[in-house]
């Protein structure tokens, strides 16, 4: 059902290292998106831009509601840039631009009418170092709340249920006045997270969000997200294979390919399909070889 | 172990590490070049010192209630600074309304908004780094030439004066607050701006309260500057005999390092000696705002 077709047509014969032939055709490619019920992204054919660099080349990915999607790959293949590209956050960057059609519940969120602000309030962000605001715990989870403008009656009960959905509750209830600097990196990387799911948003994206942490917040994170899952989709960028294979319901396989002509990298969606197709059965030799720590 | 015996254990010298390294610290050319910094160190301090200490044998006599309680009149012994200090705090204080919500919504704009791709940003920002070292007359010769403009005929009230200072200030605060808002991290404003707040929102709840300490600290070092200036409040006619206390905007004034200028030019030993304890007491002014700008610094710099 969502055996990735497109995937082996990408692979040139038995040639599988990482700078093998550029498909000269792929820019161009527009056929079917990948078969995901009930979708809530959809990228169609996404080219993203650095001034005249291209970051990411002819991605077609769609991400299913209420699911966790992982984007592996090798550094530079362009997975954080397609993460920031599906809340417009790539805006920020100057000289950046996506083409192509990004769908936000079939709504193309780079259409001219479409506000930036209003992509962000669904479409929310934790980032790969953590990064909460110099001010108290209190206040980094109710800020979200207060700049959207959220019809709250009771900020208390609006903090103490995004703290205690992030699993940080109990941890700092006897402190919500003090400084979130004061908080250890896993605690402040949870409370990132409860910040994010105070403006009840419908996809979190997360760029990284354990790279910085030791293994245990980082297994605590990862239980996190399965748990957000209920009510939240979760698109999650990662090196650590293992965590993609444990919480990712969906894995994207992303390469780095050189250009041939001009020697430029770009980043190339390899294989999409369901984590376990990918880590047991890859479609594509230059995944298994990914995943098996054969090069990358 | 493996790898000393194999091949790079040729390279390690048996030699104790100890004694001294040719062009070493102890070197004589190292000793030299330190002793030819402290004797630069030693000038420039001793200058100064020399400077302060022969201002408070000269001051010291004349440094008591009356200082900052008199007015200023004929006979020196019955002279004070009164009016000057008065008319300080208002050049100054109108000064720091005026200039310090124009140079922070210059800098916020400059540093946030503006697009730097554009060639009349690249204009502004050049000049607004090289109005910094104008010397502070030609301020003043500007903000005469606007009075004038305006049709002022006298041109030594308080909203003229600050306005020469304002001119003269502005650029250290923009620069200051550009510089406070460049320290905070890229990641704080991404992380406002991913939980959907507009770039205006950020700018008001997350980035100008986070540099509030550098524009604060910038802020008070540019108005400490100006609070020692002469040159253009001279060419506005500040030096001028002020019997009263200053009490608007458009009331005459004399500011202190004015009333220091026009007694230490008077033939009487006596009103030197004023002038002296008038120097202290700028002194001790300055002292102290240098002091809370180090302060404020210290105690609520964030530290990301």
């Amino acid at each position: 059902m969502t055996t990735n077709t497109r995937a082996a047509s990408y692979t040139t014969g038995s040639n599988h290292t990482p700078t093998i032939q550029f498909p000269a055709e792929h820019a161009h490619r527009s056929n079917g998106l990948p078969d995901v019920p009930n979708a809530i992204i959809e990228c169609t054919n996404v080219n993203v831009y650095y001034n005249d660099f291209r970051a990411v080349t002819g991605v077609d990915l769609a991400f299913g509601s209420k699911e966790i999607t992982a984007l592996i790959g090798p550094s530079g293949c362009g997975k954080s840039t397609l993460l920031r590209s599906l809340n417009r956050m790539n805006d920020l960057i100057d000289g950046a631009r996506v083409e192509g059609t990004v769908t936000f519940q079939g709504e193309d969120i780079y259409h001219k009418e479409v506000d930036a602000i209003e992509v962000r309030r669904r479409i929310g962000m934790v980032f790969q170092k953590p990064n909460p605001f110099p001010k108290s715990i209190y206040d980094n989870i109710a800020y979200g709340p207060r700049v959207i403008g959220m019809k709250a009656s009771n900020m208390d009960d609006l903090v103490e249920e995004a703290l205690t959905r992030a699993a940080l509750w109990t941890e700092v209830k006897d402190k919500l006045k003090q400084s979130a600097f004061g908080l250890s990196g896993g605690q402040q990387q949870r409370l990132c997270i409860a910040r994010t799911i105070a403006v009840k948003p419908d996809v979190i994206l997360m760029d990284e969000p354990c790279s910085s942490l030791d293994p245990i917040a980082t297994s605590r994170i990862e239980d996190l997200m399965y748990e957000l899952r209920e009510d939240y989709t979760i698109i999650i960028v990662t090196h650590n294979m293992q965590q993609a294979a444990r919480v990712a319901d969906r894995t994207a396989f992303f390469t780095a390919l050189a250009s041939e002509e001009s020697g430029d990298r770009t980043g190339l969606l390899v294989e999409f399909d369901r984590t376990k197709k990918i880590f047991e059965s890859p479609a594509d030799q230059r995944t298994e070889d990914y995943i098996s720590g054969r090069f990358g | 172990m493996t790898l000393l015996t194999t091949g790079l254990g040729a390279h390690i010298r048996s030699a104790s590490i100890r004694g001294k390294v040719q062009g070493g610290e102890h070197s004589a050319r190292s000793v030299l070049f330190l002793i030819a910094l402290w004797l630069c160190l030693f000038v420039a301090f001793g200058v100064l010192l020399t400077l302060i200490i022969t201002t408070l044998i000269d001051g010291s006599s004349r440094l008591d209630s009356r200082l900052v309680t008199e007015y200023p009149a004929s006979a020196p012994e019955r002279a004070g600074f009164r009016p000057a200090i008065l008319g300080s705090i208002w050049v100054i204080g109108v000064t720091a309304v005026l200039t310090i919500p124009l140079g922070v919504a210059a800098a916020v704009h400059l540093e946030e908004f503006a697009d730097r791709t554009k060639w009349f940003n690249r204009v502004i920002e050049l000049n607004v780094q090289n109005l910094a070292a104008v010397p502070s007359i030609v301020y003043g010769l500007l903000a005469l030439g606007f009075l004038a403009l305006l049709g002022v005929q006298n041109k030594n009230i308080v909203i003229g004066g600050a306005l020469a200072l304002g001119l003269l200030v502005l650029p250290v605060i923009i620069i200051s607050t550009r510089e406070a808002l460049r320290a905070v991290p890229l990641e704080i404003r991404q992380g406002s701006l991913a939980l959907g707040a507009t770039p205006l929102q950020t700018v008001w709840r997350q980035t100008l309260p986070a540099s509030i300490p550098g524009i604060a600290t910038g802020a008070i070092l540019g108005l400490s500057r100006a609070l020692g200036e002469a040159a253009p409040l001279l060419i506005l006619g500040a030096l001028v005999f002020v019997s009263f206390d200053p009490n608007g905007l458009l009331s005459g004034y004399t500011t202190m390092p004015i009333q220091i200028f026009n007694w230490t030019s008077r033939p009487q030993a006596e009103f030197h000696e004023l002038a002296s304890a008038g120097s202290i007491l700028l002194l001790l002014i300055l002292l102290a705002m240098n002091g809370l700008a180090i302060f404020i610094r210290n105690r609520y710099q964030q530290r990301w």
